[in-house]
């Protein structure tokens, strides 16, 4: 890290527009989902400026999702990149991040990627037990395969490869595929 | 049941003085960031509370992270290592917060890896060893019902950070109860040999269960302030979520109402000190690493 913090901060730090500033951030690839970027995935809650340093309050998806560190590393490098020398990141937990805050294009490209993007407006006040089940097994709501787009599919696990997924199957083209959970 | 631990238990007065003891008053890191000052027999209260929600977590997450790469199927594998993952995040939450409330400085980490075994306050039923799958599902689904509800209760707290944390893992906890729940119906109406394990695992693990519902000095404290519900007021809707859950897995629940207890004032099984001997190595065999 010390080739980017080494960017020396000017004296007085040029303050770019909070709208560039996430225009900035919107090209941060998730690093474990990189067709997704932080912005879209709507874990950036806040850009302020504090005087001359950048304050950034970033909301973690799941308590343990172990990407979290390696975001704020990619956020802290991106910034210094253009030139912003001060940058503070401050963890916000309220309001909890729902899978509702996917931006609508990111769904598209989570699908585009195989993922099936969660069902959107579903999730949120955490009574998910019976509602979830009620949603993806069975109902006229279901889990279309993001293959071939099939709605035949079947949960194989409500947990998958990370916290924010589970592993699902397609009956038709039998191929298994991730679900971006609904929480 | 009169016992030891009773002799032993602290009030909160006896809390709140040992906490102003050891913390210089003057320069609280939370007062400087503008907080309301927290009444002092509260705020002894609120560490020792925060400590037993972070340690429930942090044992529980470890014990569940012991079956990493031994899972029974592959599915099952990754999806207790990721409830583990949810458990040690919540904990980092929890942990944080009683060092920042405490105000002596000390992180997470710190808590977790620096105490010994009798400064841990979660309750025993999270510390038993995994046994076999079926009780490790168990001892998950009578905890992750407890969970739910305590949660639940919690993001309605009158302290907000208390309640943000709440707001936030009852969603992690609600998948969590219901791969459990879902699990212990399966096992339990499965085949016989499946059902007498479950059986096993429930007759050991029900007398645990009591322990999350017993209140004290320092619950009543926090009670009083609409930081945490009493311990008791959550027995009823457990009752109602785990009760069911077991009548349709065809289990039997065992008779009586002995509760083991003691975790909660930091007299633990000897499995405790164990799993701490293996969690804690690296800071004890080469204090103060970092990498």
């Amino acid at each position: 890290m010390a080739s980017v913090t080494a960017h020396s901060p000017a004296e007085t730090q040029a303050r770019p527009e909070i709208g560039t500033i996430r225009d900035w951030l919107a090209e941060v690839p998730d690093p474990e989902i990189p067709v997704i970027s932080i912005v879209d995935l709507g874990i950036v809650r806040d850009l302020a400026w504090e005087d001359d340093t950048l304050v950034v309050t970033v909301t973690p998806t799941y308590s343990g999702c172990p990407a979290t560190a390696v975001i704020n590393l990619a956020i802290e490098e991106a910034l210094h990149a253009r030139g912003i020398g001060r940058l503070r990141i401050e963890r916000s937990l309220t309001p909890p991040w729902t899978s509702d805050w996917i931006a609508a294009e990111a769904r598209e490209a989570l699908r585009a990627y195989g993922i099936a993007p969660p069902i959107d407006g579903t999730a949120a006040d955490g009574r998910l037990l019976g509602r979830i089940g009620r949603l993806t097994g069975g109902s006229n709501l279901t889990v279309a395969c993001p293959r071939c787009g099939s709605n035949r599919t079947e949960r194989v696990s409500q947990f998958g490869s990370t916290p924010c997924k589970a592993s699902w199957r397609c009956t038709d083209c039998l191929e298994p595929f991730d679900y971006f959970k609904c929480i | 049941m009169p016992s030891l631990p009773d002799v032993m238990t602290r009030d909160a007065a006896a809390l709140a003085a040992s906490a102003a003891a050891a913390r210089p008053a003057p320069d609280d890191p939370a007062d400087e960031v503008g907080r309301e000052p927290v009444h002092e027999p509260t705020r002894a209260a609120l560490v020792e509370f925060l400590t037993r929600m972070g340690d429930n977590t942090l044992v529980l997450g470890h014990r569940l992270s012991e079956w990493c790469g031994h899972g029974p199927a592959l599915e099952e594998d990754i999806g207790v290592a990721n409830i583990a993952l949810d458990l040690i995040g919540q904990t980092q939450f929890w942990l944080g917060l009683a060092g920042e409330v405490e105000g002596r400085g000390r992180k997470a980490d710190d808590l977790a890896f620096l105490r010994d075994v009798w400064e841990f306050r979660n309750v025993l039923l999270v510390e038993l060893p995994n046994g076999d799958y079926g009780h490790t599902l168990m001892r998950q689904f009578l905890f992750d019902a407890w969970h739910v509800e305590a949660l639940r209760a919690l993001a309605a707290s009158t302290e907000v950070r208390v309640a943000g944390i709440a707001a936030k893992a009852v969603k992690e906890a609600h998948y969590h109860l219901e791969k459990s729940a879902d699990l212990v119906v399966r096992l339990g109406d499965g085949t016989e040999e499946s059902r007498r394990r479950m059986q096993a695992a429930l007759d050991v693990l029900w007398p645990y269960a009591g322990e999350l519902f017993l209140g004290d000095a320092v619950d009543a404290v926090l009670a009083e302030a609409g930081i945490a519900p009493d311990p008791a007021s959550l027995r009823a809707a457990w009752d109602a979520t785990v009760r069911p859950i077991l009548a349709e897995a065809t289990l039997r629940v065992p008779d009586g109402t002995f509760a083991h207890k003691g975790g909660r004032r930091g007299i633990h099984t000897e499995h405790l000190g164990r799993m701490l001997a293996e969690m804690q190595f690296l800071q004890r065999a080469y204090p103060g690493a970092t990498w």
